[in-house]
């Protein structure tokens, strides 16, 4: 009996190892893939609970089998804090104010589309000219426009700060030892220029964080276009530029949308700068959700719910790029 | 001619552009001229906003200024006093206690990268390891992958804390409800702390090691496979002579990029413990920020800007060496 089963057991051995792998594949595979979507998934039921069952032990896990999903929280969102502890007094509710969240909801739109167009412009332009002429000291500039990347954030914020508090004084400090009197007066108009609490200087520096991004993978595209088109062209008459309007650009535009979708993560995700830059005026949404923490109590199901709504988007984009963000995320360094 | 040249540069059809064709018209517009204009807006910009903040930085560490006591004032050079107080070679108890400070927060951070990048890596190689074959919903899989690292840092941090939390939190409900482990407080004890931060970043950048992976792997030609096959060579023989030394390029490269970005984080220091408890997941840009605009001691916080400049460019070049060094060899 017993070696009858030793002799099965050696010649299905092959067949067990077989299952056992096909075992293994399929568990880490469904492990994966839980523990990524995970947290997504709980941020999103969280959305949905009523209030009571946000703090509840043992957790919620299943809406409509736990607990009947509400959509309050997603009103909660446009609406501020309601006065003191206090809630769910009916006749607080009426006298409740509209959030900040709309509004720098529109902000976080603004800024993120604006420097989007502009990083991709400026950067395809200059990614061709690095793809397709002769310059001098390229390496160098390349290098130089990728090492802006590789700046640890929070250096650079100390001058930053400085630079956009007051660059009109600086401007002016700087024209006043000029001895000419309207330059002087022009000093003197500009002195309390500030670029903080304003779209224009974060969306500059918002730029200046995407656009070394924007040249390296566009030369990698525009470098895989053939020289050859555009100068069949500029043979068949056309100039330069109007070879890469109407040969070069329509070829690139793909490739110009996938890099956008990094601007746009970038300046829609940012933080830091923002935070401090634009504490008044001209704030995005992530200042915002880290405001809305506050101190003590978290309405953990508000905060749900604003997360999911700034995170649509950025989850629509993934969708739609997919093919390309392995490309982007590596600055090119991994090719499709 | 300049001007008029740059304003005609919408109207590209000929139809509107007079008697004389594009081509004539454009001519002062030669390659080296375009490639100037083209290159000349980039350039300047990140000269003005990147470069420029970087060399006013490296003068603000020659100094003691304060953003908010000096206002106004001309800064005053003090040398390299910053940069020997950060080194720890202060002489008064709070400069010693700088130095002290910033050899912690400098250990701290270590304690975070190098956790953070060998499990994202082993993880992610692993992952690949197995994955890489076709199999039903390979792409949806990709996909989700993909959602985390894109994600905003301060939505992800904020989820993980609520997630983490002691009391009702989800993870400690798994792991003490389910699974009959002890309560782990995750976000209020010294040794732990940091980890919260750990598994936060692995969470989100687990994928990029792993999609990365199998982009090698899926270069590594087959026939080199089939030719071990026909020796009868064994598979860690196969893993060890053929897929490893095909891949670790391109592990490099992630690896210096999760060095890089894992070495400046900061949204979740912030969001997720705050630097707490007690400082003990105070990474150097926190502690950074803290210093340049809690405590505003500018002058320092630039000397310390730069010393933490130095040391990811060395370690930067060193990864970059050996990545180099390994092409030369393949």
């Amino acid at each position: 009996m017993t070696t009858n089963t030793q002799i099965t057991r050696t010649s299905n051995l092959p067949k067990i190892i077989h299952y056992a792998k096909e075992f293994l594949f399929w568990f880490v595979l469904i492990a994966t893939f839980l523990f990524s979507i995970f947290p997504l998934y709980w941020m999103f039921i969280t959305s949905l609970k009523p209030r009571t069952d946000v703090e509840m032990t043992p957790p919620t896990f299943m809406p409509f089998v736990d607990y009947q999903p509400t959509l309050d929280n997603y009103v909660d969102v446009f609406l501020k804090d309601r006065a003191g502890a206090g809630f769910a007094e009916a006749d607080q509710e009426a006298t409740r104010k509209i959030s900040e969240f709309p509004t720098t909801l529109t902000n976080s739109v603004i800024i993120t589309t604006v420097t989007t167009i502009l990083a991709v412009l400026m950067g395809t332009l200059a990614a061709y000219a690095f793809s397709r002429f002769q310059i001098k000291g390229e390496a160098d500039m390349r290098f130089f426009i990728l090492s802006t990347r590789m700046l640890p954030p929070v250096v650079v914020l100390i001058p930053v700060f400085l630079m956009f508090n007051q660059p009109g004084e600086l401007v002016n400090n700087a024209l006043q030892n000029i001895p000419i009197s309207f330059i002087q007066a022009f000093g003197e108009s500009i002195k309390d220029f500030s670029l903080r609490n304003s779209y224009i200087g974060i969306t500059l520096l918002y730029i200046t964080f995407g656009l070394p991004f924007v040249v390296w993978m566009m030369k990698g595209f525009f470098d895989e276009i053939p020289k050859e088109y555009e100068e069949a062209a500029m043979m068949d008459g056309y100039s330069r530029l109007e070879a890469i309007w109407k040969i070069v650009l329509p070829e690139a535009f793909p490739a110009m949308l996938a890099t956008s979708v990094f601007v746009v993560i970038t300046a829609w995700n940012e933080f830091v700068f923002v935070l401090l830059l634009n504490r008044d005026n001209a704030t995005t949404v992530p200042p915002f959700l880290f405001s809305i923490l506050g101190y003590g109590q978290v309405e953990w199901g508000r905060t749900a719910a604003t997360s999911v709504l700034f995170l649509i988007p950025i989850i629509v984009f993934t969708f739609l790029a997919r093919n390309h963000l392995l490309r982007g995320v590596t600055f090119g360094a991994v090719r499709r | 001619m300049v001007n008029s040249g740059l304003t005609q540069n919408n109207q590209l059809d000929k139809e509107h552009s007079g008697d004389k064709p594009l081509r004539v018209r454009f001519r002062w517009l030669t390659d080296n001229r375009m490639s100037f204009l083209f290159l000349s807006p980039t350039m300047l910009l990140l000269l003005f906003i990147a470069i420029f903040p970087l060399i006013w930085s490296l003068r603000l560490s020659f100094t003691d200024w304060s953003v908010i006591g000096d206002a106004g004032k001309i800064p005053e050079p003090v040398g390299f006093h910053s940069y020997g107080t950060a080194l720890g070679l202060g002489e008064t108890r709070t400069e010693k206690r700088v130095g002290v400070e910033v050899a912690e927060r400098f250990a701290i951070t270590g304690q975070f990268v190098l956790p953070t990048v060998i499990i994202e890596l082993l993880l992610g190689f692993g992952l690949a390891m197995l994955l890489n074959r076709k199999f039903l919903g390979r792409g949806l899989l990709m996909t989700v992958m993909l959602i985390p690292m894109m994600l905003t840092p301060v939505i992800v941090a904020l989820y993980w804390k609520y997630m983490l939390r002691t009391d009702i939190g989800v993870i400690n409900y798994l792991i003490h409800d389910i699974f009959g482990g002890p309560r782990i407080d995750w976000l209020n004890q010294i040794k732990i702390a940091i980890w919260a931060l750990v598994l936060a970043d692995v969470w989100m950048w687990t994928p990029f090691m792993m999609l990365i992976s199998l982009a090698g792997l899926s270069a590594v030609p087959k026939y080199l496979y089939e030719a071990a096959d026909v020796d009868q060579a064994s598979a860690w023989f196969k893993f060890r002579h053929i897929t490893l030394p095909m891949v670790t390029p391109l592990l490099l490269i992630a690896v210096l990029f999760r060095t890089m970005d894992a070495y400046r984080l900061f949204d979740q220091a912030w969001v997720l413990t705050g630097g707490g408890p007690g400082g003990s997941t105070e990474v150097m840009s926190f502690y950074l920020y803290l210093v340049a605009f809690k405590d505003f001691e500018t002058g320092l916080a630039s000397a310390i800007g730069y010393i933490m400049l130095i040391v990811i460019i060395a370690l930067a070049n060193l990864l970059i060496r050996k990545i180099n060094e390994i092409a030369d060899e393949g």
